[in-house]
């Protein structure tokens, strides 16, 4: 291909689609070439990612646009129809591509040239790159690249994207392609197939629709019925039964549709590659093989499965545990540092109480998150993630999933947004579906605290088991285990009702494995792991702020703090008197005596006592404490009094605030923690309003625990759970579905626990 | 002629046909399981389900109940 100097009327910025296999180094590809200028959103409608990025030339630049890797390009779904509509330039939200990329592995060319079949069909400027010719040289395949091009009629450029080889060539290519005069390609498909669909394309130009040969090819194969459904309305309607007598007539030529596709598409491979690709006599056994020999092991393929799975979490609740102290140590410092430069008031106690008690409580799980992230990340890149979902499948299938949904649903045991969010890698809606709607069920790391605090508390710290098993640690076991034992309920319930459907198919590419490219890793768990910031810094700072203002507001100052007035200031000169008298004495290196000493001690206690009862009754006054006494009846089944039921309102939008509400509804202030042993005290020893009668005891710890493990309480999992099903019925549901649940595992849990007990 | 879900662990195989027109078929067709091509049976998973495949020099794995759609006829083992 010799470049072409630019004419002086070619736009300045041209437009490439990128299209390939799964597995074939796509993404290292889309990275290599665009650097940081990538843009990544959602094609509207559909859970179909979009990814546009820049790559600049010596003469312009171009945008890329990157479509999700696909084996064939036969739309069933408004979600595969994406790429199609791309590739024809029919979507008016990114520009019409002047040339295909389409990326093959040159390692497998016989499959993957099924899909640069299709590609060519379109009749666009089209430039093949051939990735990862060093498997080929590993293997002893010799590729005849100049001869493929020939065949093929659009360039051929061989190289090796993770290195970053060859690329300049492939730019200079793509610069030049789109000159080029588009090549009706050669169809791949038998002689009648070709009349029929000359026929079919005729009539529907005559109803006045005409379509794109390659969409007209489509509807004759698409036996599912998807595309005639979406194309032919109105007036087009009546090709239909044209399209059936065409089928019929095909059969009897031998040309079975849809067989007929896959059939006429490898002959047309086998005649390009023929003579192109010298395979040695023997495989020669990779490094590849010989792993995978291991790593699918009947044996030590499950063995090195759980190992990994304990590894990753080992290092995501350890990671976490550090960085819980440090992050415990920084809120108090930034809360410490707007106290002390904001006047007290309504402003300060929002942005300490409201912003950072309630966005910082959520950026604090960000090294957890980021670290999953990563994690999964290497897995996907070095192609283990197939290898996970292999072993799974015939656990999972049984209660109607497939080993795909494995890693979502294990992702989500550190917080269900990115495990939603990893479920995109399975292709069938229902599948995906049924793992987003229960994955939330599985116990993140936000309920964990809860979980910490409430068993520290109430449930007696004896041994069971014959003394192997702590009661304490069993019980957080047995509310992790709950979540499954209920995820898998929900998905068997699922599968045989609102989603009911033939069984997906398993039918998957197990890629030869390679080591993770750096760049796509980091590119990959950063934009998760900022997509996470993003919504801290959006969605739950706006909840924060609400159920600040409703736990803050009405302030009725009169009734509640100006009694306290006069103590208070009294306790203040007292205090700053005995400080006073401490400094002199530290002054003249002595120190107070002992009474003066107690007195101070005592005087400060009575101090806070003081003001935390007054930020109780602030709370009891304040919207969601009237929100708390409203639902009491409807939580005294549960053996709440209003103050859980008020946490539990607080919590809805995320379920970690829950500690946070009970400290200061025990009139201990919201710094309060599941490490804080006074906090722990307060639940044990509260009373019930006007009796003596203790409001926490086993069963409504249990209760209150089943509820958490069971509740949707989290409003960014409802956030992204509408962005990946484009509704918000869906969220709707779920929040549905797990709240019934919650409420009647809690009161279930209640009512039994306390005849047992009683 | 036998199903692919019969064959032997190890055992090589050439397809004759796919039976059915619905996806399932459609994409074991896509992924390479057409007339002519010769595959052979290399692993299956722990629990005996899915099965790997080796077919046009890469793995493919699917399970026992989409094996049974495809019909094989035995390629015989040379013994040198």
């Amino acid at each position: 291909m010799a470049t072409t100097s630019p004419r002086p009327t070619r736009p300045a910025t041209q437009t490439v689609a990128l299209i390939g296999n799964p597995n074939t180094g796509k993404s290292t590809l889309f990275s290599a070439l665009c650097g940081i200028h990538q843009r990544v959103g959602n094609y509207p409608g559909v859970t179909v990612e979009k990814k546009l990025g820049r790559v600049d030339g010596a003469v312009g630049s171009l945008t890329l646009i990157d479509l999700p890797g696909t084996y064939s390009l036969a739309p069933r779904s408004p979600d595969e129809m994406i790429a199609i509509d791309v590739l024809l330039g029919h979507r008016s939200d990114v520009p019409p591509p002047d040339t295909l990329l389409c990326i093959v592995d040159a390692g497998n060319l016989q499959r993957n040239l099924y899909l640069v079949s299709q590609v060519l069909e379109l009749g666009r400027p089209t430039v093949v790159a051939l990735n990862m010719m060093d498997h080929v040289t590993a293997r002893q395949i010799k590729i005849d690249v100049d001869r493929l091009a020939q065949r093929l009629g659009v360039p051929v450029i061989p190289i090796q994207a993770n290195r970053r080889v060859g690329l300049e060539q492939l730019r200079q290519a793509l610069f030049a392609a789109s000159e080029a005069v588009p090549r009706i390609a050669e169809s791949p498909f038998p002689r009648p197939f070709q009349t029929a669909v000359e026929e079919l394309g005729t009539a529907l130009t005559d109803a006045g629709q005409p379509l794109d040969r390659y969409l007209v090819e489509r509807l004759l194969l698409d036996t599912g019925g998807y595309l005639a459904e979406a194309h032919l309305n109105g007036t087009a309607a009546k090709v239909i039964p044209l399209i059936a007598t065409l089928r019929e007539r095909l059969a009897g030529e031998n040309c079975q549709v849809p067989a007929i596709e896959a059939i006429a598409r490898y002959q047309w491979v086998g005649r390009m590659l023929d003579g192109v690709v010298t395979h040695p006599p023997q495989r020669p056994v990779t490094l590849s093989d010989r792993l995978d020999r291991v790593l699918t092991h009947k044996v030590w393929g499950s063995v090195i499965f759980l190992a990994l799975m304990t590894l990753m979490f080992t290092a995501v609740f350890k990671i976490g545990k550090v960085q819980g102290d440090i992050a415990d140590v920084g809120m108090k410092a930034v809360g410490g540092f707007f106290r002390a430069h904001i006047a007290d008031g309504p402003l300060q106690s929002l942005v300490v109480k409201g912003i950072v008690g309630g966005v910082g409580n959520v950026l604090v799980f960000l090294p957890q998150i980021a670290l999953m992230f990563l994690f999964i990340a290497v897995l996907e890149d070095c192609g283990y993630m197939a290898r996970a979902a292999y072993l799974m499948d015939k656990l999972m299938s049984r209660v109607g999933l497939s080993g795909k949904s494995f890693i979502p649903l294990l992702s989500s045991f550190a917080c269900a947004i990115p495990g939603i969010m990893a479920a995109r890698v399975i292709e069938n809606r229902r599948d995906r579906l049924i793992t987003v709607l229960v994955a939330p069920l599985m116990s993140c790391s936000a309920r964990l605290p809860v979980y910490l605090l409430l068993t520290a508390a109430i449930i007696p710290s004896r041994n069971i088991l014959f003394g192997l098993l702590s009661l304490q640690v069993a019980t957080i076991m047995a509310m992790y285990l709950l979540g499954i034992v209920v995820a898998v309920g929900a998905a068997f319930l699922l599968r045989h009702t609102l989603l009911k459907g033939p069984r997906p198919p398993f039918v998957m590419e197990l890629p030869a494995y390679k080591v993770p490219s750096v760049k796509v890793v980091s590119w990959r768990a950063g934009e998760r792991a900022w997509e996470f910031v993003r919504r801290a810094g959006t969605m739950i700072f706006a909840v924060s702020v609400v159920v600040w203002a409703a736990g803050y507001y009405p302030r009725h100052s009169k009734a509640i703090d100006a009694p306290h007035h006069q103590e208070l200031a009294t306790l203040q000169t007292q205090i700053d008197t005995l400080e006073t008298a401490k400094a002199d004495a530290e002054k003249a290196h002595g120190t107070l005596n002992e009474a003066q000493q107690k007195q101070l001690s005592e005087l400060n206690d009575t101090q806070d006592a003081l003001q935390k009862k007054i930020a109780g009754d602030h709370l009891r006054q304040s919207y969601l404490g009237q929100a708390g006494h409203a639902i009491e009846p409807l939580v005294r089944p549960l053996g709440w009094d209003w103050r859980i039921g008020c946490a539990a309102i607080a919590s809805f939008p995320a379920r970690e605030v829950l500690v946070g509400t009970l400290g200061v509804i025990y009139n201990l202030g919201s710094e309060e923690d599941e490490e804080s042993p006074a906090l722990r005290e307060q639940l044990q020893t509260a009373t019930k309003d006007g009796s003596k009668e203790l409001v926490y005891n086993v069963p409504v710890a249990l209760s209150l625990m089943v509820f958490i493990a069971l509740c949707a309480q989290c409003a960014s999992t409802l956030v992204v759970l509408k962005r990946e099903t484009n509704s918000w019925r869906w969220p709707a549901f779920t929040f549905f579905y797990m709240t019934t649940l919650a409420y009647v595992g809690a009161m279930i849990t209640y009512q039994v626990g306390i005849r047992l007990m009683g | 002629m036998t199903a692919l879900s019969e064959l032997a662990m190890g055992g090589k195989g050439r397809v004759t046909q796919v039976r059915g027109v619905d996806d399932v078929s459609l994409r074991l067709m896509e992924m390479g399981l057409t007339p002519g091509v010769e595959l052979s049976l290399i692993g299956a998973a722990p629990l005996g389900d899915p099965i790997e495949l080796d077919v046009l020099g890469y793995r493919l794995s699917i399970r026992r109940s989409e094996a049974a759609l495809v019909e094989i006829e035995i390629v015989e083992i040379d013994i040198v």
